[in-house]
This record gives C-alpha cells, sequence and structure tokens, in this order.
C-alpha cells in the first residue's frame, strides 16, 4: 500500500512519513497532484497558517485532486492544519473579516483558540502541550478504527494556535479542553482529522498513524 | 487540561554525549539519539539537545543529529546552542527540530527573537536564560556563554522581555543551583514565572524527587529539566511522573 505526504510547505515531513513506514506503508513525500492521484491513502500534515496552505494548495492542483479523491472514498488524514484544512474556510493569515478557502469536505470554519474560560481564567495561547483525548461518548464506535487499543483520556501533543468549529456536531468524535471543549478528532466518510501531532505524540500517536493505514488497508 | 512536563537534557558535543551516561540495553551510550529515544520510551515529554560543540564541522554533525532525531523520536524535541543568526535557526528547524533554544545569541541582538518567532512561530522559539543571585538579594543577573560572561541584565526583565518579543518558552537555570542537587532556585524560578505569560521550564540543581514537585507547585513552573539524575539512572522518568502524580500535578503516566 502507497500513501502520499502531502508537501504544500517544504517543511521537514520526515517525522510523519517515518510513522507511516513503521505502521509497514510505502510512503512518499510529494507535492505533485498526480502523486496524490496514484496513492492508497493520503496524509495531509500541519505546518504553517491556513491561508498560506490554501493559497499553495489551490495553484499547484492539490487541493481540487484531494476532493475528488476524498469523494471516492480514498482514506485521508489531516494532521493538524492539516484537520483545519478539511473544513470550509479559515481566517490564519487573512486579512481582518476575509477567509481563505478549505478543502470543504467537512462543513465549519476555523478561528482562533478561546483564551478565556468561562471563570473568566486566561489561558496560554497557543495551546502548547499534553493533552486528554476525550472520546464524545455516543461516537465510541464511529472512533473504534482509529483509536483501537487506545484508551479514552491518553495523552497526545498538541501545537496550536487556531481550532476547527464543525458546523455538524455528527463529525465530532473526540474533543480536548483547554479554555473550552473543542473538536480534536472529527470523520466524515474516509476523512479523518486529527488537531494532535501523532508523530511527535510517542507510542499513541504511532498507533493512531498505524490504525490509519490498517483503515486504508481494509478499504482498498 | 495540559500536563507539566518532565524533560531530560542532553549534552553533545560533535555529535556525542558529553557527560557519562549510565544507562542500560543500549548499543551506544554515546549516542544522543537513541538515548534520547531510550528517554521516549521510558516517558520523557519532550528532550533537549543542549549542542556546546565549537567548530564549524562538529556544527554539521549536530545539524545530521537533529535530522536523525526527527526519524528516531516520536516526541518533540528541542536544539539549543550554537545559533548566532536567522539563517542558523532555519538550518536546524529544517533538519526537523521541533523548537529551538537561544541564549547568548538572543542577549547580543534582541531582534533575533522577532525575527525567529515570526518565521517559524513562537511554540518553536524558547528562550534560554542563564540566571546568578545578586548578593543574598532577590534579584538575579543574567550571564552568558555558560555562566563565564556577566550581563548588565535582570533575568525577570530580560525574561518579560523575550516573552514580548515573541519568545514561546523560558529556559531558566540557576547558575547558583546547576550541578549542586540542592533542588531549584524556587523563588527565581516563581518570580519569572509570575512575571511572563509563556510556559517557564525550571532548570539547575534538582537532585531528588521532592525538588521536580517543588519546582512546579512552589516554583509555579510548567516544566522541568534535569539532566544528571536521569543519565545516572539515580530516578526513573516514570518514578518521577509518579511523584509528581501523587503531589496532585496532571502529568502524562500512559
Amino acid at each position: 500500500m502507497k500513501a502520499i505526504v502531502v508537501d504544500y510547505c517544504g517543511g521537514n515531513l520526515r517525522s510523519v512519513q517515518k510513522c507511516l513506514e513503521l505502521a509497514g506503508c510505502e510512503a512518499v513525500v510529494s507535492k505533485d497532484a498526480s502523486d496524490i492521484r496514484g496513492a492508497d491513502a493520503i496524509v495531509l500534515p500541519g505546518v504553517g497558517a491556513f491561508a498560506d496552505a490554501s493559497r499553495t494548495m489551490l495553484a499547484s492542483g492539490q487541493m481540487q485532486v484531494i476532493r475528488e479523491r476524498v469523494s471516492e472514498g480514498v482514506p485521508f488524514l489531516g494532521i493538524c492544519l492539516g484537520m483545519q484544512l478539511l473544513f470550509d474556510c479559515g481566517d490564519e493569515g487573512m486579512p481582518e473579516g476575509e477567509l481563505a478557502e478549505g478543502l470543504g469536505l467537512l462543513s465549519g470554519r476555523c478561528r482562533r483558540i478561546s483564551s478565556i474560560n468561562v471563570e473568566g481564567k486566561r489561558l496560554k495561547v497557543p495551546h502548547v502541550g499534553w493533552n486528554q483525548v476525550q472520546i464524545v461518548a455516543q461516537q465510541s464506535e464511529e472512533i473504534a478504527s482509529l483509536f483501537s487499543g487506545i484508551a479514552d483520556g491518553s495523552n497526545f501533543y498538541f501545537t496550536h494556535s487556531y481550532q476547527c468549529e464543525p458546523a455538524c456536531s455528527a463529525d465530532v468524535l473526540a474533543t480536548v479542553v483547554h479554555a473550552e471543549p473543542f473538536a480534536c478528532v472529527v470523520r466524515r466518510g474516509s476523512a479523518y482529522g486529527v488537531q494532535f501531532h501523532p508523530e511527535k505524540s510517542s507510542q499513541k500517536g504511532l498507533m493512531v498513524v498505524a490504525n490509519f493505514v490498517g483503515i486504508a488497508e481494509r478499504s482498498r | 487540561m495540559l500536563t507539566k512536563r518532565v524533560i531530560p537534557c542532553l549534552d553533545v558535543k560533535d555529535g556525542r554525549v558529553v557527560k557519562g551516561v549510565s544507562f542500560v540495553n543500549l548499543r551506544d551510550a554515546g549516542d544522543p539519539v537513541e538515548l534520547a529515544a531510550a528517554y521516549d520510551r521510558a516517558g520523557a515529554d519532550e528532550v533537549v539537545f543542549l549542542d556546546i560543540t565549537a567548530t564549524h564541522e562538529g556544527r554539521k554533525t549536530t545539524i545530521a543529529m537533529a535530522a536523525r532525531a526527527s526519524e528516531e523520536l516520536h516526541i518533540p524535541y528541542a536544539v539549543g546552542g550554537g545559533f548566532s543568526d536567522i539563517a542558523d535557526i532555519r538550518t536546524m528547524i529544517a533538519a526537523g527540530a521541533d523548537k529551538i533554544s537561544i541564549n547568548t545569541a538572543a542577549v547580543k541582538d534582541p531582534a533575533l527573537i522577532t525575527a525567529a518567532g515570526a518565521a517559524f512561530g513562537s511554540q518553536a522559539i524558547i528562550c534560554a536564560i542563564d540566571a546568578k543571585r545578586v548578593g543574598s538579594t532577590d534579584k538575579w543577573q543574567v550571564y552568558l556563554s555558560g555562566g563565564r560572561v556577566a550581563t548588565d541584565l535582570d533575568a525577570v526583565s530580560w525574561a518579560q522581555e523575550a516573552s514580548r518579543r515573541g519568545a514561546g518558552e523560558i529556559l531558566l537555570t540557576s547558575m547558583d543551583r546547576d550541578g549542586t542537587k540542592d533542588g531549584f532556585d524556587i523563588a527565581l524560578t516563581r518570580a519569572v514565572a509570575r512575571a511572563v505569560d509563556i510556559p517557564v521550564i525550571a532548570s539547575g540543581g534538582v537532585g531528588k524527587l521532592e525538588h521536580f514537585a517543588e519546582g512546579i507547585l512552589e516554583g509555579e513552573a510548567d516544566a522541568v529539566l534535569a539532566a544528571s539524575v536521569f543519565h545516572f539512572g539515580e530516578l526513573t522518568i516514570r518514578q518521577v511522573k509518579e511523584y509528581m502524580a501523587g503531589q496532585g500535578i496532571p502529568v502524562r503516566l500512559d
């Protein structure tokens, strides 16, 4: 099985590629839209800001090919910004009041993380560090394949300043609490998104990637 | 809720671990990447590589080490030491480092923090501060070049400036406590932690379990860093985290 790690930023994607390889998957890092067409699974990593990624992906044709392939049922995993890009739009890196276009495979948008909690206490943004991923009770079956072997409340590594606001609560499989709870694992059809970095989340993170590879293998 | 982090620090020179490390079951106990991977498996939340390489050739080895770490480590890691400008930082981030830590270079040119924060995001930029208490006052002076060079900077004010300029974290080392095993300088840690709204990593002086919890509960730090107690096998990461959990501190134990 061949997975593509979509390069839209020129950043270091080796750690993501390595996790896929450890899961027994051939993994190529490429910016070429034709490689996305030929892959059995698509991984969109998270580096940089929403607006830049949106612009690059539209210009390179990556955006259109990913939309087509995911609509055909090809397994997709978006990590951090890669999860945010699954949604309709985001305002990170855009002038006030303007929005950049996302993949639109899930409905909703991305916005800056709240820094004030319900008690009025100020929390730090970016949200950086290990935090507990809480599975939404009625979604335990939906998340079962991706989180196979992983206990509810397990810690994963986060580093981000923006969060997703899914329009459809049925797409939210797990949440995490900073100033307020927000979506950190989403799914619609073959498209999964995780706000944390599995490639930096030690053994639990490797398990999530391996589970995704398993999902992709079974769907071939 | 974000957990409090436990971070082992490895001193590296020319691609090799400097201080003696007595770790079991390693093929090469001098290889920083292999050691760091062992700490990852042992439950470390993050690893810091402190590069004390002086030569250009040695520096290339450190960059190669950082690239190898991005394959072998599955937790975030920072590389500190040896950065003089934004190009150096870019090279290390491109090699795969999640964070870089700047100390002397930031004091000499504070605009470097601003530029690095803008280019790579605050989360990637740690400002390391080596501080020494002034007499018996509650004032601390910033030192450079591994504690050899004194500056006129007050540690608390400098931490505030670094934060204002876009540093994402402060790695705060007490020169008075470093190597003593007497515990963190709690007054220093607390003074800095209260003065900035970015995470503070307490460093210097850890000798026993209680010290780790003190750094968090009394020093109000967000993370605790240690070297020799881990390297010589005096304490394991797990022991430290279990102790901290027992003191009511949220830690990652899974």
